[in-house]
Parts: structure tokens; sequence; C-alpha cells
């Protein structure tokens, strides 16, 4: 008989040859979804959430100052204040004026008014140490800001 | 030997090895990063050369203490009603100038939305959290009465108007048209939210 003749045969092989073409446009998504981070984080930064956000799109317009404790493996030595990691080294609140004007120097002159500083503090950080960066970015006249934020619902206040 | 057949064929079954290879170790390196948070402008060093008298009634003064309570005109609040408090105030356009306002026009709070600024106090042990929240809060008032005003004009949400605005893949002819629009809601509700510095008892 026919059929039962059809179901002796061995089920043919599932060809693989489409299988680089997948692969590779996995990889091409990843590639171009993706940014490599820059700099290692020396502190924590686990970023509050608020749901009312503006993206920052541009990367050449943003200079970034990171807040927040001591990564674990580095609390033994500093302890567990939060700090203010500029680039890739921990710095004071007096460095990071000059730090933001040397920055800034590098951007080309079209676009450094344009200049954003983007604000990645941990959530568990008091108020007080971004406060005083504020008042560093003042005193340099770079006025523009972003609190970076995760998007999301924002979180509770524990009363 | 005469070459008929041409170069041999490469095999290309390990292809599939060699970019799940690539694969993995772009997967392992990167991390998708969204960078985006609110934006805020802070105030200049250098007060401006005349003094500005900004009458008590058009400041609406937020103050949040070192526990994340909230302290809203003097007295306290919840989060959750903070909003609808902002936005009551930002309004209530007592001095009849503004035609767009829905707001009681008490004859006690802001004269209209151009005069009406909102400041923010905070102590050096609030949480980061909460100030965050707090101003998203804020922003959420500004955007709550933009989207209302953009709704009656252009029929679209202020916010969605913004967003294609500044996204810079949009074409340059449907962003001059947005300019004009953003600007002109944003004029009607300028966001001013002063943020005067950390007190620290």
């Amino acid at each position: 008989m026919k059929i039962s003749k059809k179901t002796t045969n061995r089920l043919p092989a599932v060809s693989t040859a489409s299988l680089p073409d997948i692969v590779f446009m996995l990889l091409f998504f990843f590639m171009t979804v993706t940014t490599i981070k820059d700099n290692t984080l020396l502190v924590d930064n686990n970023l509050p959430s608020a749901d009312k956000v503006k993206e920052l799109t541009k990367k050449d317009r943003i200079i970034e100052i990171f807040v927040g404790k001591p990564s674990p493996e580095l609390a033994t030595i500093l302890g567990a204040e939060p700090k203010i990691q500029l680039d890739d080294r921990l710095a004071h609140v007096k460095d990071v004026g000059p730090y933001v004007l040397s920055e800034l120097a590098k951007k080309p002159d079209a676009i450094r008014n344009l200049v954003t500083v983007s604000l990645k503090v941990d959530k568990n950080v008091n108020v007080g140490i971004v406060s005083d960066i504020k008042q560093e970015l003042r005193k340099v006249n770079v006025l523009k800001v972003n609190y970076t934020t995760y998007e999301g619902s924002p979180e509770r206040i524990s009363q | 030997m005469p070459r008929r057949k041409g170069a041999p064929e490469v095999n290309a079954g390990s292809m599939a090895d060699i970019a799940f290879l690539l694969l993995i170790f772009f997967l392992v390196t990167t991390t998708i990063e969204t960078d985006a948070g609110l934006d805020r402008m802070l105030p200049p060093m250098e007060p401006p050369e005349e003094d500005v008298v900004i009458k008590q009634k058009n400041i609406f003064t937020v103050n949040i203490n070192k526990n994340g309570q909230l302290l809203v005109e003097d007295e306290l609040m919840q989060l959750k009603g903070l909003r609808n408090a902002a936005i009551a105030f930002l309004e209530n356009g007592a001095d009849g100038s503004c035609n767009y306002c829905k707001g009681r026009r008490d004859p006690g709070s802001s004269d209209n939305p151009t005069k009406a600024i909102i400041s923010l106090k905070n102590d050096r042990e609030t949480k980061y959290s909460t100030y965050i929240t707090v101003q998203n809060e804020l922003v959420g008032a500004y955007n709550d009465l933009r989207d209302r005003e953009s709704q009656r004009i252009f029929g679209r949400d202020f916010t969605d108007m913004e967003k294609e605005y500044l996204n810079p893949e949009t074409a340059s002819s449907i962003r001059d048209d947005l300019k004009d629009k953003v600007k002109r809601i944003q004029d009607m509700f300028p966001q001013k939210l002063s943020e005067a510095e950390t007190t620290s008892n």
C-alpha cells in the first residue's frame, strides 16, 4: 500500500542551510540596537524610575556624572558614603566644575551650547550631594541638566 | 589537467558556528542603554539685574522633608493629591487674562499660567527617589494641562507631538510644522519649576 510505504521511509533531514542567515540577522539586530558601555562603574547605579521622561537621543551632546555608594568590592576601602564618578575615576564635588568644562572644551563649537549634563544618581542617595553638584554646575554656567531615570512607573514614597 | 569544474565549493557548514560565536560575544558585552530622564534648567548663578517682585500667591511651594513627607502650600499632602493640586494652581487664572483656563479663579491663587511658579524645596537628607517621584508628578501636571489644550486645538497629545518633534528621524518638513505647534502649547503653560537650594535643618 502506498501509505504504509511512506511511513516506513525515514524523515528527510531538515535543511540547516538558512541557519547562518537567521543567526546573522540576529547578530546584526543586536549590533545595531546596543551600545557598548564605555566606562566601568565604580559606584552603585540603580536609577530611580519616572514616566514623564524625555529621551536623550544624541550621545555626543551628553556629559555623564555618576553618583552612588561605592560598589560592594570597593566599599571596604572607600566606605559607604556616596561618591561622585567622573569618567572612570572617583572625584570630589569641587572637581565637577573643571571636569565639565574640560569635557565641554572637547565638543565641537556648534553643539557646545546644546550639551546636557546627565546626572545618573542612585536612588538611595540623599539629595544633598546632588544639590552640591547642581551648585557646582551653576558656578560654571552649565545649566542644562537631565535627571536620568529608568522608564517605568515611579516608586511609592514611603511615608 | 584541465580545470573544467572551476574552484571547488567552500564548505559553509561552520558558518553558523562562527555567527553564533559572534552573536554570543555581542550579547554578553553589550547592554541596551535607554537614556531617558527629566530635563531641567538650572537657574543662573548671577541674579538678574533688577529685582523681580513675585507675588506670594503666584508661588506654589512644595516642601519635601527627610522622611519623604510633602508640605504643599503649608499643608501636609499625600503624593497622589499633588498633581491635582498643582493643576488647580496652574490654571487658576485669577486675573481673567487666561481664556483657556478652567480653574476656579480664586483670587488667593495664581494670576495666570505664565506667572505661576512652582517652587520645590527639599531637605539635604531627602531620598533621591522621592525627589524624582515628586518632580515626575509636577512634570505630569504640566503635561496634563498641555495635553488637554493640545487636544482641543490640534486634536493630538502634546507629549506625542513633542516626542515626534524631538525625534531626529522625523522629516524636516513635519518638524517645522510641529515646531510652531509645540511652541504655542509651551507658551500657554510655560514650565516654571524653581529649585531652591536645599535646607539642612
